[in-house]
């Protein structure tokens, strides 16, 4: 079966999306990445999907939930790399990823994960309550 | 008066038709001169709407269509199964409601996505959904 591959880079996880996502895929994704959390104590994870066409309401709340569960797992999520049309796309079809930390590019995703690793900071965290 | 210059049927058994029938939605919106933004809304609206075709029922068939109105160029779905038909179609339309684990924005958010939306649905027969997306929607 298909699956996105997932890097480990030191005490992170990196994940770059590179083909279309279908549920199944989405789904494998979630379920894989949890698992790797776990085996390497990972804490942070990076998910660019820059090469990403698409989101509708399943992959986008397949994203949440990557977030909400690596969260209880003592683990940061940041996504990066939307392209402009799939934010828009996303926010008009009802959906607004609440909970999910976005940064620009991999490069600024990086040192977000890193600043909140050792600044040891929730404080600037968006809230996770999700109404989803 | 909507005349289609140019069609094609796909038909959707499994998840993984999703993907190729995404792609074929794309060729068409490039052909008619779509921005990538209302490529983007077509294809999600697609995406969420050939979902439904394969969770509630149970697969069918998808008819893209090139069409024009005499004043703009657009592309025409129409997404018909032959499942249970959707019992409240009112409350399908609202945004929240799913009879399903989902989040319920399908049918509600993909109507906000598009420029024309049509829903038909017979219990015992099947659902069909039509939608437009103009170029310069």
């Amino acid at each position: 079966m298909e699956r996105i591959p997932i890097l480990k880079m030191g005490d992170f996880l990196l994940v770059t999306i590179q083909v279309d996502l279908y549920d199944q895929l989405a789904e494998n994704l979630e379920s894989d990445l949890i698992n790797t959390i776990n085996k390497h104590n990972s804490r942070g994870v990076l998910i660019d999907i820059s090469a990403v066409s698409i989101i509708d309401s399943f992959m986008g709340r397949i994203l949440g939930n990557i977030a909400v569960m690596a969260k209880i797992m003592d683990a940061q999520t940041v996504v990066v790399g939307m392209q402009p049309a799939v934010a828009i796309t996303l926010v008009e079809l009802g959906l607004s990823l609440n909970g999910v930390i976005s940064a620009l590019n991999v490069e600024k995703g990086m040192d977000l994960l890193r600043a909140k690793m050792y600044n040891g900071d929730n404080e600037g965290q968006i809230d996770d309550n999700d109404d989803e | 008066m909507i005349t289609t210059t140019n069609k094609e049927e796909i038909a959707i058994i499994k998840e993984q038709d999703v993907v190729p029938m995404r792609n074929r939605v794309r060729d068409y919106g490039v052909k008619v001169g779509m921005s990538i933004l209302n490529q983007t809304k077509l294809i999600t609206a697609a995406s969420e709407l050939v979902r439904n075709l394969l969770k509630y029922g149970g697969g069918g068939r998808v008819i893209v269509e090139e069409v024009t109105n005499g004043r703009d160029k657009g592309v025409r779905l129409t997404f018909i199964d032959n499942g249970p038909g959707i019992v409240n179609i009112e409350l399908a339309m609202k945004d929240g409601y799913s009879t399903g684990k989902s989040l319920g924005l399908g049918l509600p958010g993909t109507k906000r996505l598009v420029n024309e939306f049509d829903i038909k649905t017979e219990m015992g027969v099947g659902t069909t959904v039509t939608i437009i997306k103009w170029k310069n929607g």
